[in-house]
């Protein structure tokens, strides 16, 4: 019975030792995005009353996108918004069976960030200039 | 495989509305970017548009249902409990429900 003793398995609990691979980092930045995109809903409906409810609620909704705090907001949103669509993308074509290896896998997920990245300076250069 | 099977449901539903999400987010920035509607009246005349306000109405539809699957996953992915798991999942779905009944309020009387 000796022989059927397993090798034993390799422990990396060192946290300075573990990486998580481009691929986890895409899916766990999808999870956050989404949970983050899910509790902002009412953030979202509620600027969308205001902007069609008058010409008043119209400018109180532009102010509060124009306060600082607004552009943080706003950017961090449109983050989530932007790695969501394109991990989710990502996603999509896995189950057509696009990208599955391992190399094409991790080349998506790096697009993936690339075009996120991408997304995020034009608008900061366009709402925070 | 059963269209009833379980999680068979949940599975299309995320997978049709992200479709459309998808979609729908490119089409809406694309007509923004070349309307641009910067005063209230323009931003009324925009949405006001019956492709847009049915268009609209199906982005929150989808958004709200994949955002049910989504938040249904999280919540079992990492409450194991049975009571705690069953509160969070009914809380979410109200929550859900009563975003979706607001934002069609919203809608209708654009």
């Amino acid at each position: 019975m000796e022989t059927l003793r397993k090798p034993p398995r390799p422990k990396h609990l060192d946290l300075t030792k573990i990486r998580l691979p481009i691929t986890g980092v895409v899916s766990i930045l999808h999870r956050i995005s989404g949970v983050l995109l899910l509790l902002a809903l009412p953030f979202f409906i509620y600027l969308l009353q205001l902007s069609v409810s008058n010409s008043a609620g119209y400018a109180q909704a532009e102010a509060i996108l124009s306060h600082p705090l607004g552009k943080v907001v706003t950017v961090l949103l449109c983050w989530a918004i932007a790695h969501h669509f394109f991990a989710g993308i990502r996603f999509l074509l896995f189950d057509l069976d696009v990208a599955t290896s391992k190399a094409s896998a991790r080349r998506a997920a790096g697009w993936v960030l690339v075009a996120e990245v991408v997304i995020v300076a034009l608008l900061v250069i366009g709402v925070v200039l | 495989m059963s269209w009833r099977a379980g999680g068979v449901r949940p599975f299309v539903l995320q997978r049709v509305s992200a479709v459309y999400l998808a979609f729908f987010i490119v089409a809406f920035a694309v007509c923004m970017l070349v309307v641009r509607p910067t005063d209230y009246i323009a931003w009324m005349a925009f949405l006001q548009q019956p492709v847009i306000v049915v268009g609209v109405a199906l982005f929150w539809l989808a958004a709200i249902s994949h955002a049910w699957v989504g938040g249904r996953d999280v919540i079992m992915d990492y409450v194991h409990p049975d009571g705690l798991r069953v509160a969070l999942l009914s809380l979410l779905g109200m929550f859900l429900l009563a975003m979706l009944i607001w934002v069609l309020r919203i809608l209708l009387v654009i």
